[in-house]
């Protein structure tokens, strides 16, 4: 993995929904093994925006997309790429955590399970590494064959983030993965992203400014399906370049 | 004024679970009132004798087994019908899909049909095949009868998936086929209660049986010969003017309340065992 040069590069995008034009002509580049932030008000198409990253549009046939998404060069909207390959590259923790029914181990084993990605013997390591590394392991070795469902919720996002990772991905998505979670939590889970976009391409979705400020490396502000600014996050909060985003900032609205 | 429409709307509410348990209590009542006397080991051990029905000795073997196989052969094609429909118009489908909508709607409507109108038709459907009255008649005749209910339960269990379980697995990279074998585990108490309620609607079915599966006093010995159910077991019992009979008949009626009873717990011992992780 490492090696690869990491990149997104959005040409035109563009996401109808009903008919509805949620995104409107989307360009962009995202920086690779960086943490991008994604803000913007609520209903501006954040959610929508990060879906088309892993192709999840596919499965609601209202939704239309058109335009490309190059990632590593390769058009993900391609007819000839298969669409299992792109969701297992583009990791996603979605906001509220949803463990599979089974064992804490068993969720943690199903990516690798399902892309035969370690043999037999090797799982249950490859499950000790990604627990480890999301910070789970001490709270649930000894409970690693039952139920994932009694975990608290800020233990499930952290499974979520396991099992994800575990399931080898090139890019994580959050899609204001922290929103349900305690503030220890939260930091928790915003730790483990800086540690992890050393060999991640991390893309986040928030809408609280200040994590933003605290993780972004870059930053896109939408605002109604368009990207109004986007740029290094430095540059971005102390020399916006757009009224729009000076006001948004400013927090005279959100 | 406001505390008095609760309180009437309590009082409704007690009437009619009152009435319910009531009526319940009334049945299993006379059923184990007339039944348990005339319980007996023979009863479930043995066939009918010659002129059991007189109230000479023998039991229900032929009906208890009769029905089991019918039950067992009609919730089989029943499933296998039924799940792969469920899933397809729940998870492949697309959600408002009107196609969706027809198949259920088409099921509503069978949903309502009455028994005795798919004994007539699966009687009328065996002549054209030429067949003559048999176990492999009454197990198809009663799938006929079940396949709705069995269907429309399982569409309804499936609402009882965490939303957001089927966007988890596809995002993990889960194929179709895999994101449906994890959803399975989820809703799987919930489709054994929907295949309970078929079963149970099934096996005391008396009219569908009635000119498809036949009657015999022995065992069924293959697909192709008639054989005895409970239901239609318990109809010749009651018919018989010997007063010891008509009590051999609620002693069936109890036995087949059993039956119910010992499946429905197995089914849910094993279900809970499969989905222990359920969310
Ligand atoms: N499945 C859908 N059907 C119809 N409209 C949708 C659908 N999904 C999103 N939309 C519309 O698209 C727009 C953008 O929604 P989206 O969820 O992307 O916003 P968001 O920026 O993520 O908002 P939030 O911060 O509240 O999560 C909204 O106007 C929403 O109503
Ligand atoms: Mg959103």
């Amino acid at each position: 993995m490492t090696g690869t040069n990491h990149k997104i590069r959005i040409e035109s995008l563009n996401v109808n929904i009903d008919g509805q034009h949620i995104l409107k002509n989307i360009d962009l580049t995202i920086p690779g093994r960086e943490i991008t932030c994604v803000i913007g008000p609520s209903g501006c198409g954040k959610s929508t925006f990060l879906k088309s990253l892993n192709r999840m549009h596919d499965e609601n046939p209202d939704v239309n997309v058109s335009g490309s998404i190059f990632v590593d060069n390769q058009d993900i909207y391609d007819r000839n790429i298969n669409v299992i390959d792109i969701r297992k590259k583009m990791g996603l923790l979605a906001q509220h955590p949803c463990p599979l029914p089974m064992s804490v181990f068993d969720n943690v084993a199903y990516g690798p399970r399902i892309h035969s990605l370690d043999s037999k013997k090797e799982i249950s390591k490859t499950v000790e590494h990604y627990l480890r590394l999301a910070g789970l392991w001490d709270e649930v070795k000894d409970k690693l064959h039952s139920s994932a469902a009694p975990l608290s919720l800020g233990q499930q996002q952290r499974l979520c983030l396991a099992r994800g990772l575990a399931t080898e991905p090139e890019y994580i998505l959050g899609d204001e993965a922290t929103s349900s979670l305690d503030p220890i939590s939260t930091k928790k889970i915003e730790q483990l992203f800086v540690t992890l976009k050393e060999e991640y391409t991390i893309i986040l979705v928030t809408h609280i400014l200040r994590q933003a400020r605290r993780l972004a490396d870059y930053i896109v502000f939408m605002y109604l399906g368009e990207i109004i600014e986007a740029g290094p996050a430095d540059e971005f909060f102390n020399n916006p370049k757009q009224q729009l985003t000076k006001d948004y900032i400013a927090g005279s609205f959100s | 004024m406001k505390k008095a429409e609760e309180n009437i709307f309590k009082v409704f509410m007690i009437i009619a679970a009152l009435i319910i348990i009531g009526l319940l209590l009334f049945i299993l009542g006379t059923i184990i009132l007339k039944g348990v006397p005339a319980l007996s080991w023979n009863m479930i051990t043995k066939l009918p004798g010659g002129g059991f029905y007189l109230g000479r000795e023998g039991g229900v073997l032929n009906a208890i087994v009769g029905s089991l196989y019918v039950i067992a052969g009609a919730v089989a094609i029943s499933i296998v019908i039924s799940l792969p429909l469920v899933m397809y118009i729940n998870f492949y489908l697309p959600h408002k899909s009107p196609l969706a909508g027809i198949v259920r709607f088409s099921f509503d409507i069978l949903l309502g049909v009455p028994s005795i109108v798919y004994g007539a038709f699966g009687f009328a459907l065996m002549i054209f095949l030429g067949m003559r009255a048999s176990l492999a008649g009454g197990i198809i005749t009663v799938a006929m009868l079940i396949t709705p209910i069995m269907m429309r339960s399982f569409d309804e269990a499936t609402k009882l998936m965490p939303r957001d379980l089927p966007d988890s697995l596809l995002s993990l990279g889960s194929t179709k086929y895999e994101m449906i074998k994890v959803i399975m585990r989820q809703l799987m108490p919930g489709f054994v209660t929907a295949a309970l309620l078929a079963t149970g609607r099934g096996i005391g079915d008396a009219a569908t049986v009635l000119f498809t599966a036949g009657y015999t006093d022995n065992l069924p010995g293959s697909l192709s010969q008639p054989a005895a159910t409970l239901p239609l077991s318990i109809f010749f019992q009651l018919g018989s003017p010997v007063a010891e009979v008509q009590n051999r008949a609620y002693a069936s009626a109890l036995i087949l309340t059993f039956l119910i009873l010992i499946l429905s717990f197995a089914a849910r011992y094993f279900s809970s065992k499969f989905s222990r992780n359920r969310l």
